[in-house]
């Protein structure tokens, strides 16, 4: 039997957030952790989680797995539980909606602040803007992101300074901008940033790319912004 | 319920895959107060799940390529049931569809002359059939969708579109002429319920994949769509019309992609041989996806197949060799270490034929009206309720999609539905406003959850549902099979009528949620069971061992499911495009 710890906490009845023990037969089972929870929810159907694609590519299911954050549809029991023992928590550092659901808006206003989106001011052609496979590798490892939350949830700077601090994941981003030979607003992108926060918050402590289920380097984006806003600013 | 809110909007669009956040942008490109309501954040939907491309003639690849050779395969593909004024639509607004898409940065991969990459795909040709095969899939690598989504949904941020991320649209509000004005929404957060007023409801809800117990489709393709249409009394069309993709990992279902065998992989049984080629001489492991599937299923049933159980094939791709598969198929290694246990640059991936994609839907016209049909049998415009995407039937797909297809129906239908009510708006529509029994009349379902006192669960009754849908409507069909199925259908709906909701909370309660799109779910797998009996014949994906052939007399034609009298009656096919010869209906081979 695993024995699995949920923190659970629904406001409308629970003065505080607390530690429910369940047991689950696995049958000995490499299960994903999103299919053990599916177990426990039959046992109790109040259980609150988000997940969707169920395949690691929607990021509805971030969440910290005994102390690591990762996506529970595509981690295995094998690579987490310690001691025949599972213990789930909510993504730190952002406010609980509901048990394991947290309320990612502060995470997506950091997303929305980097302007993600294609920025041209040039007549678009008839055709598609044409661009080199060099040019397009660029973007490799950056694009990919799936906006899980796992990385920004997992930097100490961002849980310090979440409103000033863009995050692992928004910087990604502004970098999947900023490297992209169609995007003509370089300098505006880089004036936005251009503070002791948005991107000098980071540390390189590097949790971010330990846990990134896509396997994704925020830190080495954050480098590049880095690079460029110091040339910048010569 | 007189406390109720209500929000206004211009439109409304339900759901925000693809189709939606095209429509959306559309709309609030035009100014008009737009909001998309989805039951999770937009780009959580199932769209961000496709993988090998989208599919248009934009001639990188190819420089003679040629939209009437995409029209021409659509329709083969569709064995000749897809209306042929919407593929000949879809065909030629294509490329302008994906151009925009580019320019909205969506990072297509690359030729070395710096146009979009384009891949092989199944059912693809040259020179209408004559030519072979094309290469007409533009791809960014193996993650298509995940690039469109986000670059639509960036799109829209960029544009000003009102979201209503993770609200619930339970049931549609019609007026007392029959005309849709609007939504009853839940906001999943609160659990506050509000009717959402709109002259433009757009349903955008996706596909229903989870009627079956082995799916590629997300735990969130509930058909919620399909059950809010026939609980308002409206018809839906070629429901019987499922996929089963050829290469769904075993045991897992989740999808490989085609453009797996686009790249040069391909499947082999127990001997290794290369089956496809004795049932697809000319397009091999490319043929169309219905034809490819029942071979598989052939080699299982005759011994051939893989493994312990001898219940799968493989598909080998470790001769494509590290280099493509890092660069055109990283996801799929990803997918298949996870789910698979297997390293395809090693090892061959064990896959089965596995519920893919809803050919059926919500009839429309190409503006994405939805339509009905009067007494006469001639098409009815429903008024205010529009449908796009995998919800809707346009139809380009008929009998059978080809890969690719789907993302571009989303983008080209999603821009057109979104024209077509900036305009009508613009020329001013008016309806009834809705009473308070309108109201109330869509407010059933959702009271009667809430009310339930004790009852069997929803996971129970929702694994009883997907069973019977596996083993009574999947690749092959046969009449006392599927009368068997009806049966127990109807008994699971009486069953799922008392069925109980034990958590009845506010906030983030997914136990209701869950519950109502078990109500979903029911409603598509009656459709499809009841219009899958009624087909007598053999078309696309709908196989019957008790009728092999097709049945052009009888059957070329679209099904009509009409939910109050649970009928099937029939549709004419659109035959008429307005700049080409009409494709007369062929024997179709690959
Ligand atoms: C694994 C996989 C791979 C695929 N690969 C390809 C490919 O390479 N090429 C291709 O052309 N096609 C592909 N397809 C098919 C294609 O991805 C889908 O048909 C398409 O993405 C559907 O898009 P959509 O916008 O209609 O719906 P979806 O993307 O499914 O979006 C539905 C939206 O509706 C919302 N919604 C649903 N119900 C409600 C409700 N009750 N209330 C509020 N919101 C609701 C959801 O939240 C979501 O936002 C693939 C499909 C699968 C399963
Ligand atoms: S490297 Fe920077 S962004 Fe990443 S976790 Fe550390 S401080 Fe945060
Ligand atoms: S960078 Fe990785 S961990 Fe961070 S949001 Fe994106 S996918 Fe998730
Ligand atoms: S459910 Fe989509 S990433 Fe896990």
């Amino acid at each position: 039997m695993l024995q699995v710890s949920i923190y659970r906490y629904n406001p409308e009845t629970d003065t505080a957030p607390y530690m429910q023990e369940f047991q689950v037969d696995t049958q000995g089972r490499d299960l994903m952790v999103l299919n053990v929870m599916e177990m426990l929810k039959e046992q109790d159907s109040s259980l609150a989680y988000r997940r969707s694609c169920r395949e690691g590519v929607c990021g509805s299911d971030g969440m910290n797995m005994n102390g690591k954050n990762g996506l529970t549809c595509v981690t295995a029991l094998s690579e987490v539980v310690k001691d025949n023992k599972l213990v789930l928590r909510p993504l730190p550092g952002l406010p609980v909606v509901r048990d394991l659901v947290v309320d990612m808006s502060i995470f997506y206003k950091q997303y929305e602040r980097i302007q993600p989106y294609l920025l041209n001011d040039t007549p678009a052609p008839a055709i598609e803007r044409l661009q080199s496979p060099e040019d397009r590798d660029k973007l490799d490892g950056l694009y990919e992101c799936i906006l899980c939350a796992c990385c920004s949830t997992a930097c100490p700077s961002f849980w310090w300074n979440p409103d000033k601090f863009v995050g692992p994941s928004g910087l990604l981003q502004a970098y999947r901008f900023l490297a992209d030979s169609r995007d003509t607003a370089t300098k505006e992108r880089l004036s936005e940033l251009d503070d002791p926060f948005a991107v000098f918050r980071c540390r390189g402590i590097m949790n971010c790319v330990a846990v990134c289920p896509k396997g994704l380097n925020p830190t080495r984006a954050i480098g590049k912004i880095r690079e460029l806003l110091l040339a910048n600013a010569t | 319920m007189s406390t109720m809110r209500s929000l206004t909007f211009d439109a409304i669009i339900i759901g925000g895959g693809g189709a939606g956040l095209r429509a959306g942008l559309e709309l609030s490109q035009s100014g008009k107060k737009t909001a998309v309501l989805s039951k999770v954040f937009p780009t959580r939907s199932h769209t961000v799940s496709a993988q090998g491309g989208i599919t248009c003639a934009i001639a990188s690849a190819d420089p003679n390529d040629d939209w009437r050779w995409h029209m021409y395969d659509t329709v083969k593909g569709g064995d000749y049931i897809a209306d042929q004024d919407a593929a000949e639509y879809m065909c030629t607004e294509g490329p302008k569809a994906v151009f925009e898409l580019e320019h909205m940065g969506l990072p297509f991969s690359r030729f070395d002359n710096g146009r979009i990459y384009q891949r092989p795909f199944g059912g693809q040709s040259k020179d209408f059939g004559k030519g072979g095969q094309a290469a007409r899939t533009c791809a960014a690598a193996d993650r298509t969708g995940h690039a469109l989504l986000h670059t639509l949904y960036q799109a829209n941020l960029k544009n000003g579109t009102v979201f209503l991320d993770e609200w619930y649209a339970i049931d549609l509000v019609k007026n007392a002429n029959g005309d849709i004005v609007g939504v009853i929404a839940l906001c999943i957060e609160t659990g506050e319920t509000v009717v959402v007023k709109s002259k433009a409801t757009v349903l955008a809800t996706g596909g229903a994949g989870r009627i079956y117990a082995s799916t590629t489709n997300a735990l969130i393709n509930t058909g919620d769509g399909i059950g809010m249409a026939l609980r308002a009394g409206l018809p839906v069309q070629d429901m019987e019309m499922w996929q089963f993709h050829p290469t769904g990992i075993h045991g897992a279902g989740v999808l490989v992609t085609e453009g797996c065998r686009g790249e040069g992989g391909y499947l082999v049984n127990k001997d290794g041989e290369r089956f496809m080629e004795r049932y697809a001489p000319n397009a091999k492991d490319l043929a169309g996806r219905d034809v490819v599937a029942r071979s598989m299923v052939l080699e299982i049933l005759e011994g051939r197949g893989c493994g312990e159980n001898g219940d799968h094939v493989f598909l080998k791709l470790d001769h494509l060799g590290e280099e493509v598969l890092n660069k055109r198929l990283p996801g799929i290694s990803e997918l298949s270490k996870t789910f698979a246990h297997v390293d395809p640059t090693n090892a061959p991936i064990p896959v089965v034929p596995t519920c893919h994609y809803m050919m059926g839907g919500i009839a429309t016209n190409v503006h994405g009206q939805a339509i009905a049909q009067n007494e006469d049998g001639s098409d009815r415009i429903v008024n205010g309720l529009y449908a796009v995407g995998e919800v809707a039937c346009v139809s380009v797909h008929g009998a059978n999609r080809l890969g690719g297809n789907s993302l571009l129906d989303l983008v080209v239908f999603g821009r057109a539905a979104g024209k077509y009510i900036e305009s009508a708006l613009n020329e001013g529509v008016e309806y009834l406003e809705p009473t308070q029994s309108d109201i109330d009349a869509a407010l059933v379902r959702l009271n009667r959850w809430n009310e339930s006192e004790s009852g069997e669960s929803v996971p129970e009754l929702k694994r009883e549902l997907q069973q019977i849908m596996q083993n009574s409507f999947g690749v092959f069909r046969q009449e006392d099979k599927m009368e068997e199925g009806v049966k127990q259908l109807s008994d699971l709906r009486e069953r799922i009528a008392k069925a109980g909701l034990s958590d009845k909370s506010q906030v983030f309660n997914t136990a209701r949620i869950e519950a109502l799109e078990l109500d979903n779910l029911m409603e598509v797998a009656e459709a499809t069971a009841i219009a899958a009996l009624t087909r007598k014949e053999s078309r696309g994906a709908h196989s019957r061992y008790d009728f092999p052939d097709r049945d052009d007399e009888n059957w070329l034609k679209h099904s009509l499911f009409f939910p109050n009298e649970k009928r099937v009656g029939k549709r004419d096919v659109n035959f008429a495009p307005k700049t080409v010869e009409r494709f007369e209906p062929k024997i179709r081979t690959y």
